[in-house]
């Protein structure tokens, strides 16, 4: 947990090894209210930093998720095709969206770790 | 002290739930007493219907209340208030109906020869007229079915342009609190979409926009009004920031009732703008009728807008359907919504210039009426005064564990249809209230006192419970749209399978 980096857009990404996990933060879940849909980029996609990587659908809006870091998507979480609660449930945890290789570890530079995140929420209210 | 009471029936008074005519199905019940079927030879070659067809038995009397039930279940203009913000839900004028209902107009047919259609091509003549001196603009194409093609026939119009200059371009940019269907036309259209910011007070932030501006960028979707139901103060600005490099700008009219007779957009520097009929021109919506969404062009656009378009011959009226040049294909079958035309006309006609004028200002000041007497509960999300809406964030509702749609829905106990909810989304909880200018003080105070109270309720603290549950006055209570959207059943299926037909 301890090397988790948030967005301003509210994505994390945890990296461990070679490979990243991207999810979105508990206060955006909170935010969407109940998700319904989650629209995971493919094995294999290329994404790019700050574009659209995936699209969360929730009973008030529709919005898109940004790539934190360019790279190649490694996996997806298939689980939340069936079950996209997940993401309210555990959106730091069981309800990660996908899987990368980083093109450039310096991506994650200017990131926020956890403490700087919780600040940026305070502000944010 | 309050009784509470579950039917028997299930019903809430004189309206109750219905099941599907499926579920009510009695095989062999009918309301029609056809003759048997002559005893022919089988000429269908072993396609004769196996099976059963599954249309449900019923009496006529449980046909015509099935209806009448469902029907009771809606809300309409026709019944009260529809502060519906964005949607512009207001009266629609029964003498706009009257004559559209006039056999010469109601029974005429799209593919009469022209000589006898020439009343209803001067009607569309006229309303072109109309339409293009109230926005000041060099032309319009008065096909598109509604707004949303419509913004697709004037983002095409500026697509063919760049093209026909040889420079097509990539880009569009998109006011944040966009209608949704701006940036999805965009997209159609071949466009990346890139999302411009809002200011602190709820309009484009310049320095955002330029920032954006470069060769590459094809035009600017903007609406004005904008959907925070501000004007854009800065729009000439906007406008010739555009232009100077290129591109064309593409007005979202949803909200031009807030200043027809006003503002003329052509004036703003709008070089493409749809305008929904069956807003701004009170021809019904929702149901009730098909949209329509004519756009207009200006000067540098007009070459490229879709046919067909009503031309004036030696005292003839004629249709042009064909003609060479850069137009961008035609958007909809034979005329467009031709009884909308009529519908819209008749507005025109009836308000007058003037008349048309204090529409807006009317809508305008019943919206700033409802901003005044909410706002102490209620704060606007940017400071006022507002144009023909008002939004407000649930800022208001902070800490009482009552929710922006739990409120909407104990409107509908109250008897209102809500207002609409979490939109524009960059404004936490919104509620987005357009009365129009349709309404009465009366009935804009009967809504006032409503949400006054049950705002007050809510941040009492003692009906949370209730505000959870609502609406619990209606035949069906509070629907599960989550579990709706995860597991939406599209499709009723009956438990046993369809009897086989009888050999």
């Amino acid at each position: 947990m301890s090397d988790r980096k948030y967005t301003k857009d509210h994505e994390w990404i945890d990296v461990s090894g070679g490979e990243a996990t991207i999810g979105i933060s508990d206060y955006a879940q909170d935010q969407l209210g109940d998700v319904v849909y989650v629209d995971l980029p493919d094995v294999g996609q290329q994404v790019e930093k700050g574009a659209e990587a995936a699209v969360i659908e929730s009973v008030k809006a529709a919005s898109e998720v940004y790539a934190p870091a360019t790279g190649e998507v490694t996996a997806r979480n298939d689980a939340l095709d069936d079950n996209p609660a997940l993401v309210n449930e555990s959106a730091e945890g069981d309800g990660w969206f996908y899987r990368m290789k980083l093109s450039n570890m310096s991506d994650l530079d200017g990131l926020m770790d956890a403490e700087a995140y919780a600040a940026y929420l305070e502000a944010l209210d | 002290m309050s009784i509470e009471r579950e039917t028997i029936s299930g019903a809430r008074g004189l309206d109750r739930d219905e099941p599907l005519s499926f579920e009510q199905d009695a095989p062999g019940r009918t309301g029609v007493d056809l003759p048997p079927a002559p005893d022919a030879p089988d000429r269908l070659d072993g396609l004769r219907r196996q099976g059963g067809i599954g249309l449900p038995g019923l009496a006529e009397p449980q046909v015509v209340r099935h209806f009448v039930r469902l029907s009771r279940m809606n809300y309409a203009i026709d019944y009260g208030l529809y502060p519906l913000g964005s949607c512009t839900m207001k009266h629609n004028p029964r003498l706009n109906e009257r004559l559209a209902r006039l056999p010469g107009i109601g029974d005429v047919h799209p593919m009469q020869p022209q000589s006898t259609t020439q009343g209803v091509l001067r009607l569309m003549s006229e309303l072109a007229h109309w339409l293009t001196e109230l926005t000041g603009m060099a032309t319009v194409a008065m096909t598109p079915g509604a707004g949303a093609q419509g913004e697709m026939c004037g983002m095409m119009a500026i697509r063919a342009a760049h093209e026909a200059r040889g420079e097509p371009r990539k880009r569009v940019l998109v006011p944040e609190s966009a209608h949704g269907t701006n940036p999805a036309t965009a997209a159609i259209c071949g466009y990346a979409v890139d999302s411009i910011p809002a200011t602190a007070d709820g309009r484009v932030d310049m320095a955002a926009f330029e920032a954006k501006l470069g060769p590459d960028v094809a035009g600017l979707m903007l609406t004005n009004p904008n959907t925070c139901g501000l004007f854009e103060r800065d729009i000439i600005r906007i406008a010739e920031l555009i232009h100077g490099i290129g591109g064309y700008f593409y007005c979202d009219g949803a909200n031009f009732n807030a200043i027809v007779g006003k503002v003329r957009p052509g004036d703003l520097g709008i070089d493409a703008m749809h305008i929904n009929l069956h807003k701004t021109f009170s021809t019904p919506h929702g149901g009730g009728g098909p949209g329509s969404g004519p756009v207009v062009f200006s000067e540098a656009l007009a070459p490229y807008a879709p046919l067909p378009k009503v031309v004036q011959r030696d005292g003839r009226y004629e249709l042009i359907e064909q003609e060479d040049g850069p137009r961008v294909g035609r958007m909809k079958g034979f005329h467009g919504q031709f009884g909308m035309f009529v519908r819209a006309l008749a507005y025109m006609q009836s308000h007058g210039r003037d008349g048309l004028k204090q529409v807006a200002e009317d809508a305008v000041l019943n919206a700033n009426y409802v901003m005044e007497k909410l706002k102490d509960l209620l704060p606007p999300a940017y400071p006022g005064p507002c144009m023909h809406e008002v939004l407000v964030s649930d800022r208001g509702l902070d800490g009482t564990g009552v929710e922006t749609m739990d409120l909407a829905k104990a409107l509908i106990d109250e008897g209102y249809h809500p207002m609409t909810v979490y939109f524009p989304l960059i404004v936490h909880g919104a509620m987005l209230i357009e009365p129009t200018e349709t309404e009465t003080r009366e009935t804009l105070d009967g809504f006032i006192k409503v949400m006054r109270g049950l705002v007050g309720q809510a941040r009492a603290g003692q009906e949370t419970a209730y505000f959870k549950a609502a609406p619990v006055m209606t035949p069906r209570r509070r629907l599960d749209e989550t579990l709706a959207a995860r597991k939406p059943v599209l499709r009723w299926v009956p438990e046993a399978p369809v009897a086989e037909a009888a050999e």
